[in-house]
């Protein structure tokens, strides 16, 4: 029975989004329910990941549909990783929204769009179907354009349109790669295409379809050069629905990419790999100079996801087993250090009453404790060891001179530097320098520290002990560069159950 | 509003309702179901809007839309439950005979689509002709 594991992450939130929806008038309801769905959603991740450990890929297919037919789940090391850091996550900044949220955010339907998105998030990691995954990501969208208006001001509703419009260009991108390949293979189950695709004669209509699926997720995960949209829309929204965005959205157009250009594509033959390698090059340039000319924390932080998707971007650029363990590394670690660094732009701006750097100071004095526990992510985000982030960097950088792209490396390592001159201005800014007018800094609601501190502690433990992670990165890169287990667990169930594909 | 229309509308209110609950069930066997009977009972309710006020649809409908979107979804949600039960697979549906109706989960289900949409839309509707009122 352990197959059902697959469902809960899903069907929770589900129930969650429900029930939260049914007590529209009863704040305090919806507050219970979202706390309770998703600590159980957090629990049951972590039971699929157990489950998963020791190297098995669950499979489980809806309605008694067999793969190739039907619609089917399927949980690798790399997917079950990603259900549980974004359901911790998402736990962590609902704990953080306690302290944070207003009573007209909660009436703009916060917690059903919330664990709204949470479906669509567990939903994107878990299916083995390709239409599935565009069905998530429509799911996603929905909810993330209630989240971004939440307070119904002009900014949100114009950051909310530029989020929209090219969000929907990129599922239009996608729609239309998933009919090509369709057109060409006649299948959309992920296992099955791992199997005809290899075999196809390479095409156009492949090629036309492995390039739309690129500039999709490319879209959804921010990278160069379609990533205007991040920095325009992300600030825009309140802190808590930003810090979820920075973590989570961005990540499953990785995880997308990941995914098809492992399971479907192979990144190594003909024109990809110098295309990727320049879009990852691209984007961690361009996205560490976007944050060098910003004020506002919440922009700074954003043009800095985009600068790390690079970074994870090339992993997949070189595609070496270590390259795609450090990118499985830098994502796991990145989700949890920006969303720390958004809950703390949250809490100084609780503290200052500002997100403008040039406006707040002070807080060295005034809050060391929140000093402290920006330090943590902020280092961490730059790459200093022995933060989590020195060893994400680290195994990147040497995936690339041993892949042979040593260029990929200097710029990695460049742009690293910049970051530490973004993440000093922060600090300078808000922590260091006398405050600009006398400033009365109100007290951060222990709800609102006591996620950021649970992350800052994460970051530390996979900082000081990066061990077990390196290793669960390799298992994972491991399984997912295996197609034939992956197309192994789809079958074998088929065959038990007396259908021939 | 004129007085054809606002007196009409009430005779409609009630047909477009029955036809609503008509096409709910239909669409167990034939062309209909809860997606197209859930537009018929909002399109009821936003023709009552329309003719009086959105006050009077909302009192009609007595419950607030996002509350129906919320039932619905809980009673979709439950409806798959029991197929975890038999074969461990979400929303797979149970099955009864009784005399000489054919019965099953999937009705549950198809109820809950139902309020989901006469919600969704009518969470749109109300929210636009109040726009207008004003």
């Amino acid at each position: 029975m352990s197959d059902t594991l697959l469902l809960w992450p899903v069907i929770l939130p589900l129930a969650g989004a429900a029930l939260a929806a049914a007590f529209h008038a009863r704040p305090g309801v919806q507050r219970a329910v979202a706390l309770a769905t998703m600590t159980a959603t957090f629990g049951a991740s972590v039971l699929l990941i157990n489950a998963v450990m020791a190297g098995d890929i669950l499979t489980k297919a809806f309605g008694g549909w067999m793969p190739p037919f039907g619609i089917v789940f399927a949980a690798d090391r790399f997917s079950a990783a990603m259900v549980v850091i974004s359901s911790l996550l998402a736990l962590c900044a609902l704990v953080f929204s306690m302290g944070d949220l207003r009573k007209r955010q909660v009436k703009s339907g916060f917690y059903p769009l919330f664990m709204g998105l949470m479906i669509g998030v567990n939903g994107a990691f878990l299916t083995g179907d390709i239409f599935n995954l565009y069905v998530w990501f429509e799911v996603m969208l929905i909810a993330t354009l209630g989240l971004i208006t939440l307070d119904r001001t002009r900014v949100q509703i114009d950051g909310a349109i530029k989020y929209a419009v090219l969000n929907l260009f990129s599922t239009i991108l996608f729609l239309m790669a998933i009919g090509l390949l369709y057109g060409a293979t006649g299948t959309l189950n992920m296992a099955d295409l791992a199997i005809v695709l290899p075999q196809a004669e390479s095409s156009a209509a492949l090629t036309l379809s492995a390039m739309m699926f690129l500039m999709a997720f490319g879209i959804k995960a921010g990278f160069f050069p379609m990533f205007f949209w991040l920095p325009a829309s992300y600030h825009t929204a309140s802190i808590i629905v930003s810090a979820v965005f920075a973590g989570l959205l961005t990540k499953v157009g990785v995880y997308a990419l990941f995914r098809v250009f492992t399971l479907l594509f192979e990144v190594d033959d003909g024109t990809l790999k110098p295309l990727i390698a320049l879009f990852a090059a691209g984007t961690m340039v361009f996205g560490v100079f976007g944050a060098a000319v910003q004020w506002d924390v919440r922009r700074i932080l954003s043009f800095h996801i985009i600068s790390q998707i690079g970074y994870i971007m090339l992993g997949l650029a070189i595609a070496t087993p270590l390259a795609m363990a450090g990118a499985v590394f830098y994502i796991i670690h990145h989700i949890v250090v920006k969303a720390n660094l958004f809950f703390i732009a949250g809490a100084i701006h609780r503290a200052t009453g500002s997100f403008d750097l040039r406006k707040s100071g002070g807080l060295m004095k005034s809050s060391p404790m929140l000093a402290v526990l920006f330090a943590i992510p902020a280092l961490s985000l730059a790459g200093i060891p022995p933060l989590s982030g020195f060893w994400a960097k680290l195994m990147v950088v040497d995936a690339s001179f041993q892949g042979e792209a040593a260029w990929l490396a200097a710029v990695a390592l460049f742009v690293g530097l910049l970051t530490i001159f973004s993440m000093s201005k922060i600090w300078i800014e808000a922590f260091w320098k006398e405050p600009v007018r006398r400033l009365r800094v109100r007290p951060v609601p222990a709800a609102m520290i006591a996620p950021i501190a649970v992350l800052g502690i994460i970051t530390l433990a996979i900082g000081f002990n990066p061990e077990p992670l390196v290793a669960f990165s390799n298992l994972a890169a491991e399984s997912m560069g295996d197609r034939t287990q992956f197309i192994g667990a789809f079958f074998d169930q088929a065959h038990t159950a007396g259908v021939t594909p | 509003m004129s007085v054809i229309f606002s007196t009409m509308s009430r005779l409609f209110f009630v047909l477009m309702l029955v036809a609503s609950v008509y096409m709910l069930f239909r669409g167990h066997n034939e062309p209909g179901g809860g997606f197209i009977g859930g537009l018929f009972a909002a399109l009821a309710f936003a023709l009552l809007a329309l003719a009086d006020s959105v006050k009077a649809a909302r009192r009609a409908l007595m419950i607030h839309p996002s509350v129906l979107i919320g039932a619905g979804l809980f009673l979709a949600f439950l409806s798959g439950l029991p197929g975890l039960l038999s074969d461990g697979s979400f929303l797979t549906h149970w099955w009864a005979e009784i005399g000489s109706v054919h019965v099953g989960t999937a009705t549950a289900f198809d109820i809950g689509v139902f309020m989901v949409v006469i919600g969704g839309v009518l969470s749109l509707v109300f929210r636009f002709y109040e726009g207008v009122e004003q």
